[in-house]
Order: C-alpha cells, then sequence, then structure tokens
C-alpha cells in the first residue's frame, strides 16, 4: 500500500470543495447545483476519511458514513423539488425562484 | 357682599347663554337677555359703591375672597375682588357706560346675522373688563388683562369675512400682545423681589420696606410696556386707528370708553411703585405728551370719521398719562371717567350717522347734516364740546384739573405745560374740522339719509349727553386713594386764562380753514406730502413695516423648512439609508445568497487565521 502524504489529500479535499462550489455559484440549471453540492460534501467526506487515517481513529469514517446519509436525504428532497419545479415552469432556472423572495 | 360677588359674573352667564343658544334666540330674547347681564352688574356696581361710601369714609376698601385659586410656593393668590373708589370708578363706568352702548348696539347691529355672537362677546368683554378693574392680585387683574385682549381681537374681527378686518384684529392682538409680554416680566419681576402678587400687600411693603431704586425702575417700566400696549400709546400705538375695522358700537365699548383705558388704571392702581422711580414717572409723562401730540397731528389729516376719533382717544389717553405721570392722579381717573362718556357719545353718535348714509364713513361725503338730522347732530356736538374742554362741559373739568397740575409737577414742568396746551389747540382744531366738513356746507351723499326711529338709538345718545355735560361733577372721592398732589402752591395767574382760550382758539383756526365759505363749496380732502404724511398716521406704520414685520416675514420664510428640524430628520434620514440598502441584499437570487455565504464564510476563516 502506497502512502500518500495528508497533504496531497486535503489539497485534493480543498481543491474539490472550490470546484463544487464555483459549480453552485456558476450554474443556472437547478439540477446542476446539486450535482455540485454532492462534490462539495464528498469533498468533505474525504478530508474527514483522510484525517481518520492519519490520526488512525475511526471517526472519520464514521462521519463519512453520516455525511453518505445527509447527501441521500438532501437529494431526495432537492430531486422531488425539481420535479415540482419542471411541472409548474416547465424549466429548472434557478433564477426564476426569486419572485418567492420574501 | 353677594352683590359685589356676583358682579363680573352676571355679564359671563349672559354671555353662556348667547353663546350656547346662539342663533336660535330671537333678537328681542337676544337683546334681552345680553342687557339684563349687564344691567344686572351696574346696579350690581351701585350697591357696591354705596356700601363702599357707608363703610369705608377712611379710605379702606372692600375685600372679598371666593376661594383660592393656586398655590404659588408658599403663597396663596386667591380669586379674590377689592374695591376702593378708584375700583368704584372704572365699575361704574365700565358696566354702566357699557350698559348704554349695549342698549345702542342692540338697535345698531340688529339685522347683523350673526346678532347672537356679537352681543355675546360683548357681554364676555364686559365680564373681563370687571375682572380686570376688581382683581385684588395681579394674576387675577392678567387674566382680566387677556380676556379683554381677545374679546378685542373677536370683536374687532367680527366681520371676518373681509380680510382687511381679520388683518386689522390681528395686528391688534399682536401688538398688544408685546405688551402683555413686558407686562407678565413686570410681574415676574415684582413677585420675584416683593414674593407676593397681591395689590395691597405690595403698596403696603413699599411704606415699611421698599423696593430697591434698580428693581423699582425695571418694574415700573415694564408696567408701563403693558399700559401703552393696552393703552395705544407711544410706540404700540399702531393697532388702535386700524381697530376701527370693527362695529362701531365695538369701537364705542373697547376702543375708546372702556378697555383702552386698562393702562391707565394699571399706572393708577400701582402708583405706590410708580413714586419710587421718579425717573419713570417722567418717561410716563413723556410718553403721553408726545402720544397726544402725535395723535392729535394725525387726526387733522383723516377721512374716516371713525379714524378722527381714534386718534382722538389717543389723545385724550395720553392726557390722562401725562396727568398720571405728573403726578395728577384725581384729574386724570377724573379725566379717566368723563372721557368714556363723551368718547363713547361720539362713537355712537358717528355710528347713527354711519347708520343715517349708508355704511359711508368718509366725511367728504356726508357734509350739511346739521339740517338733516338734528338731534344727532346736537348731540354729536355736545361731546366734541366736551372733547375738547368747552368750559361748562366735563371734559373741561377734568383736562383743565390735569393742565393745571402740570406746571409745578416735579416730574412735569412748564414744557409739559406748554405741549399739552399746544395739544388741547389741536384738538379742538381737528375737532371742528370734523364737525365743519360733516355737519355743515352741502350734503354731498349719494344717496338719500335713512330716516333713524329707534327710541334705542337716540336714548343712549340723550343720557351720554347728559353725562359729558355734567359728569365732571360727580362726586368720586379719589383722593382717598391717592396721595396729595404735589403741587402746593399755584404757577403764575395767566395760566388759566391761557389753557382756557387755547382751545377757543382752536375753533377760530378750524372756522378759518375748514368752514365751507358759500353753500356750494366742495370741500376736498388735502393732496399735498405733509396731508398724506400726516393722513398715514406720521409714517409709524411703514417704519414698523420696514424695521420689523419684513425681517420677521422673511426669516420666516426661510425657515418655511424648519432649519432646526434638519437635524431631527438626519436620524430618519440615517435609518432610511441603512433600511434600503439591506432591502437590496434581500433579493431572492439563490446563488447570490450562496456566494455571499461563502465570501463571509473565508472572511471568518482569514480572521481564525490571521
Amino acid at each position: 500500500m502506497i502512502d500518500i502524504a495528508i497533504t496531497h489529500v486535503f489539497l485534493i479535499s480543498a481543491l474539490l470543495f472550490c470546484v463544487g462550489f464555483i459549480g453552485v455559484l456558476a450554474r443556472r440549471n437547478t439540477l446542476f447545483m446539486l450535482m455540485s453540492l454532492e462534490v462539495m460534501l464528498n469533498a468533505v467526506g474525504l478530508a474527514f476519511v483522510g484525517a481518520g487515517s492519519l490520526w488512525q481513529q475511526a471517526d472519520g469514517q464514521i462521519m463519512f458514513i453520516l455525511i453518505l446519509t445527509l447527501a441521500a436525504a438532501e437529494v431526495a428532497i432537492g430531486l422531488a423539488l425539481l420535479i415540482r419545479m419542471q411541472h409548474q415552469r416547465h424549466n429548472v432556472d434557478v433564477d426564476g425562484l426569486s419572485k418567492l423572495r420574501g | 357682599m353677594t352683590a359685589l360677588t356676583l358682579l363680573p359674573f352676571f355679564p359671563l352667564f349672559s354671555f353662556l347663554v348667547l353663546i350656547v343658544l346662539s342663533k336660535r334666540l330671537s333678537w328681542h330674547i337676544a337683546t334681552a337677555v345680553a342687557l339684563t347681564g349687564i344691567g344686572l352688574s351696574f346696579i350690581a356696581s351701585i350697591v357696591v359703591i354705596q356700601s363702599l361710601n357707608v363703610s369705608a369714609s377712611s379710605g379702606e376698601g372692600l375685600t372679598q375672597s371666593l376661594w383660592t385659586w393656586f398655590m404659588l410656593g408658599e403663597h396663596e393668590v386667591r380669586f379674590a375682588f377689592y374695591v376702593d373708589q378708584l375700583t368704584a370708578v372704572m365699575i361704574a363706568v365700565v358696566s354702566g357706560v357699557g350698559f348704554l352702548i349695549h342698549g345702542f348696539a342692540a338697535a345698531y347691529m340688529r339685522d347683523d346675522e350673526n346678532y347672537s355672537r356679537f352681543m355675546a362677546y360683548m357681554n364676555l368683554f364686559i365680564c373681563a373688563m370687571l375682572l380686570l378693574v376688581l382683581a385684588e392680585n395681579l394674576v387675577l387683574l392678567y387674566l382680566g388683562w387677556e380676556g379683554v385682549g381677545l374679546c378685542s381681537f373677536l370683536l374687532i374681527g367680527f366681520w371676518y369675512k373681509d380680510p382687511d378686518n381679520a388683518i386689522a384684529a390681528r395686528k391688534a392682538f399682536i401688538v398688544t400682545r408685546i405688551g402683555d409680554t413686558l407686562l407678565a416680566l413686570g410681574l415676574f419681576y415684582l413677585f420675584m423681589e416683593t414674593n407676593t402678587l397681591n395689590i395691597q400687600e405690595i403698596l403696603a411693603q413699599q411704606q415699611t420696606s421698599p423696593l430697591s431704586d434698580e428693581a423699582a425702575w425695571w418694574i415700573a417700566l415694564l408696567l408701563l410696556g403693558g399700559a401703552v400696549g393696552k393703552s395705544a400709546q407711544l410706540p404700540l400705538h399702531t393697532w388702535l386707528p386700524d381697530a376701527m375695522a370693527g362695529p362701531t358700537p365695538v369701537s364705542a365699548l373697547i376702543h375708546a370708553a372702556t378697555m383702552v383705558t386698562a393702562g391707565v388704571y394699571l399706572i393708577a392702581r400701582m402708583q405706590g411703585v410708580y413714586l419710587l422711580a421718579p425717573e419713570i414717572l417722567n418717561l410716563v409723562a413723556w410718553v403721553g405728551c408726545l402720544t397726544l401730540l402725535i395723535a392729535g397731528i394725525a387726526a387733522l389729516a383723516q377721512e374716516d370719521i371713525k379714524r378722527v376719533l381714534a386718534y382722538s382717544t389717543m389723545s385724550q389717553i395720553g392726557y390722562m398719562m401725562l396727568g398720571l405721570g405728573a403726578g395728577a392722579n384725581v384729574a386724570a381717573v377724573t379725566h379717566l371717567m368723563t372721557h368714556a362718556f363723551f368718547k363713547a357719545l361720539l362713537f355712537l353718535g358717528a355710528g347713527a350717522i354711519i347708520l343715517a348714509v349708508h355704511h359711508q364713513q368718509n366725511i367728504f361725503k356726508m357734509g350739511g347734516l346739521l339740517k338733516r338730522m338734528p338731534l344727532i347732530s346736537i348731540l354729536f356736538l355736545i361731546g366734541i364740546a366736551a372733547l375738547i374742554a368747552f368750559p361748562g362741559t366735563s371734559g373741561f373739568v377734568s383736562k383743565e384739573a390735569i393742565i393745571a397740575e402740570l406746571w409745578q409737577s416735579k416730574t412735569a414742568g412748564p414744557v409739559f405745560w406748554w405741549l399739552a396746551v399746544v395739544g388741547a389747540f389741536i384738538t379742538s382744531v381737528y375737532s371742528f374740522r370734523l364737525v365743519f366738513i360733516t355737519f355743515f356746507g352741502p350734503y354731498r351723499a349719494e344717496h338719500e339719509l335713512l330716516p333713524q326711529r329707534h327710541g334705542l338709538i337716540v336714548l343712549p345718545l340723550v343720557i351720554l349727553a347728559l353725562l359729558a355735560l355734567g359728569g365732571g361733577y360727580i362726586p368720586t372721592h379719589l383722593e382717598q386713594v391717592f396721595s396729595a398732589p404735589v403741587a402746593s402752591q399755584h404757577g403764575p395767574a395767566w395760566l388759566h386764562t391761557v389753557a382756557i382760550i387755547a382751545p377757543l382758539l382752536g375753533i377760530g383756526v378750524a372756522y378759518l380753514l375748514y368752514f365751507p365759505k358759500t353753500e356750494s363749496s366742495p370741500a376736498v380732502p388735502g393732496t399735498s406730502s405733509v396731508y398724506r404724511f400726516s393722513h398715514n398716521g406720521l409714517g409709524f406704520d411703514s417704519t414698523y413695516n420696514a424695521l420689523v414685520v419684513k425681517p420677521f416675514v422673511w426669516l420666516a420664510n426661510i425657515n418655511r423648512k424648519d432649519v432646526i428640524d434638519l437635524l431631527v430628520q438626519l436620524i430618519s434620514w440615517n435609518t432610511f439609508t441603512w433600511h434600503s440598502a439591506m432591502k437590496a441584499a434581500q433579493s431572492g437570487r439563490l446563488r447570490w445568497y450562496a456566494a455571499t455565504l461563502g465570501l463571509g464564510t473565508a472572511l471568518l476563516l482569514l480572521g481564525v487565521i490571521l
């Protein structure tokens, strides 16, 4: 098993997080925003796993499983909203929702 | 003393009845209510004066305390009346002459749609004036003082639909307000120095521990400020001629017989304080003297019959002030009384003439009235005779008494005597100018005279004419109130002769200048610049306009948006600005929110790391 330097793990994690975040900001299509959010969640999960292996603790992996569950729940709600949006507005442009402001 | 307690409240009650029921009352009922109120006051005055004469031969007055008004620190301010011989003269004049004028007004204002309101204001005025003269303390006096100011405003502006009348009413109110403020300051100072506002206590204190010279000087000056405002003396006299905008009975009641004498009453009442400040007494004499001359000169060039009489009122009150300043108190107050008689007669006579010539007030559009309305004309002439102090009339008794004491007075002197005699000369010139233009020569009005047959027009005039002739001999016992006259020895013997001849000389001059030479020659007002200057009241109005009114209006215009308020508005501006900035952030754009969230987190992290 090749040892990977912990710095590299965190660099990859931070990179993935930024890619996801930029995706959220740049995309107007809600489906792509949800996918970018998944990328961000996985970046965080990678950081947890890396940290767990660094300190030889199981906590990191437990947190990753928690994040997976959370992501599943989030996607379930997000996709449901997406379908309602497609039904009502016949598009999935998130900027079109700005009239929902208070 | 029930009579004394109720004295000022009869007119108050009739005022309330009239103002509440107002237009629901017919002319007869409204007249009956108004006249009953004043009549009862007059009867009560007679009763009070009788018991005063019986009980108080020593010079002590009657006091009647009604209730405690309020507490001023330790000092109790009572709602209480005080009557001595000075008050007795005042209440008799106010209610008596007031009653006669009310009778005349009932006929004069008969066809006015707001007749009840008019009579109500007149009654309220009598009530306020009675409170003023009956007041035991200066606070109550101030209540009456403001009350007559209010009624004067309401009555001058009675025909308020004409903007000119409303302007005249406002002018009277504002100009007298300047005097009222000075009076209030005087009262504050007086309370600070003596710790009481009870008039008799203040006067008694002056015997034992008098005011310091400086305090007496300031208090006397401030009270004089109040008096010149109310009594239309220099320099606050400009409101009186304009006040003629009111109905003629109002001019008779307020601007001749009673209200304008309030200032004279105040100075006479506070004589004890004035004696401590001889410089101010001298100033009082100067104010009176200058006013009587200036008003006399202005009266020479007036074309409105009521304005001539208004200026003559100012000039006669000038005589009273001059008398008070010179220490001739008894004569001054007697002149106050006789002036009330003959000036009410003159104004009511003018009112009767104005009614007859279809509300024309310009004397150059009258003429020849002696033949056409002989009774009114003769009554008017009696008033004129008293005004110029023609020997044998009441005006002669009082005015000659004032003039006689001037020469020897410590606070006046020969200069004042000469000026007063010149004033008497001018008085008779302008009086007979009025007489010759109005009653002689051809008839110049456009319409025929309206016949006058109402008894209420003539009867008050006849009674007032009798009083104008014999009123000077009514016993007043005023010497019980005032210390003895200053002059012990008399001046040169020719003084009396000159003082008596001066008015007669004036008649002669007026005859030469103004008597219509031929039956057809038209009388015309003058056109020279001197005449115009005098016609406009010697430029006081335009001077005040330029010096006070214009700058004030200018400032008010600048301040229209309220400069101080801008500071307060800064707070609301601040809130509004931040509110709209925050509102812009609430855009509803999801990606914008996410970006802000990211930026905020990044900044926080940066803060933690650094």
